[in-house]
């Protein structure tokens, strides 16, 4: 299943990279996709398991605007700080906590969040601690929040 | 309107001498790194810039693909050759000296 | 479509000045990661998408193909971007880099 997976995405990739549609081509993108799926599938799909994949996929799809609209607000944020004459707001500091989430995939998206939020940026995960930096008093007030939660839903944790 | 490009393509060229100034300031060798980092990221949508100034895009666009790609890689090793380079870390190198502002 | 790709371009280029600005102006290294993390990343994608939007305007399916490249650097911008931040905060951390905070002043 995980050949078949690694080859259309592999082949996708040719066919929009190349962006040539003549049978010399597509057979050559055929050949080399065929060859790449067939040494490296389990590179890019380590987990075999398939059914519950397309539910999570589809789930974290509709988590990616609410995620956009974070950026955003993040980098207004930052801009707007480094736009003070003095940067009085500015009090950086580290902040550790655990997390509730168990799954290695949900750690990564949930360190991933937490960088591309409003003030917070993630330094290490050891375990299930997370050492996070915080740019300011209020956002380092802010940790876990709400994402944790999502993040937990998405990949059927709560 | 090419105008406006050139205009966004330019600025985009004041503030990436901006960021070398940061580059080459440090103080550390990881300030260097965020630099060239973020110099990178501003080169791989100037190439595009170029592109549609020149007519050309479908051309730069490879180019800016490629260069996106070996600007990952390349603060991936950076980053991961200073993590694991022990003797500047036990002689401070890294902390010689605090930048205040 | 114009005016919505020239907007998309400006809005992205602001955030490239917030960050230039962020990079140069804050105290330590972890708060200049905050600046090139983020910024960095919002910039290019704004600037990425209506560059994309620009190219469509007099259609054709090779301006097609190009936009949908343009977005191909987008997405893995987006992806690479956070995870390099992550890459280099974390050898900071490793190498010993204290935080500044703000008792550090007079």
């Amino acid at each position: 299943m995980r050949y078949v997976f690694t080859f259309i995405l592999m082949y996708g990739f040719w066919v929009l990279l190349s962006g040539k549609f003549d049978t010399f081509h597509l057979a050559l993108g055929f050949l080399s996709s065929l060859l790449v799926s067939f040494i490296s599938s389990d590179l890019l799909f380590a987990d075999t398991r398939v059914g519950g994949r397309m539910r999570e996929l589809i789930r974290f799809i509709a988590f990616i605007p609410w995620i956009l609209k974070e950026i955003f607000l993040a980098a207004t944020h930052v801009a707007l700080i480094a736009l003070e004459p003095n940067m009085a707001t500015l009090e950086p500091r580290l902040v550790r906590f655990r997390t509730r989430l168990k799954r290695e995939i949900s750690k990564v998206v949930f360190a991933n969040a937490i960088t591309l939020t409003p003030g917070t940026i993630t330094i290490r995960i050891s375990g299930d601690e997370f050492i996070v930096h915080a740019l300011t008093r209020k956002t380092a007030g802010s940790l876990p929040g709400e994402m944790e939660e999502r993040i937990g839903r998405i990949f059927g944790e709560f | 309107m090419p105008d406006f490009f050139v205009t966004m393509g330019v600025g985009l060229c004041i503030l990436m001498f901006l960021t070398l100034v940061r580059a080459f300031r440090g103080p550390t060798a990881i300030d260097r790194i965020i630099g060239v980092n973020v110099i990178g990221t501003k080169t791989t949508v100037l190439l595009v810039i170029i592109g549609i100034v020149y007519g050309r895009v479908d051309m730069f666009v490879d180019i800016s693909l490629a260069y996106a790609l070996l600007n990952f890689i390349a603060t991936l090793a950076a980053a991961r050759y200073f993590q694991h380079h022990k003797e500047l870390r036990e002689t401070g190198f890294f902390l010689r000296k605090r930048d205040r502002r | 479509m114009n005016a919505l790709a020239g907007t998309f371009v400006v809005l992205g280029f602001l955030f490239f000045i917030g960050t230039t600005l962020g990079l140069l102006r804050f105290p330590d290294f972890y708060s200049r990661m905050h600046a090139s993390g983020k910024g960095d990343t919002i910039g290019a994608i704004f600037m990425l998408l209506g560059l994309a939007l620009h190219n469509l305007s007099p259609f054709s399916w090779s301006g097609v193909f190009v936009s949908l490249k343009i977005v191909l650097i987008l997405i893995f911008l987006f992806l690479a971007n956070p995870t390099a931040t992550h890459a280099i905060i974390d050898a900071g951390y490793e190498t010993g880099v204290k935080p500044w905070t703000r008792e550090d002043t007079p």
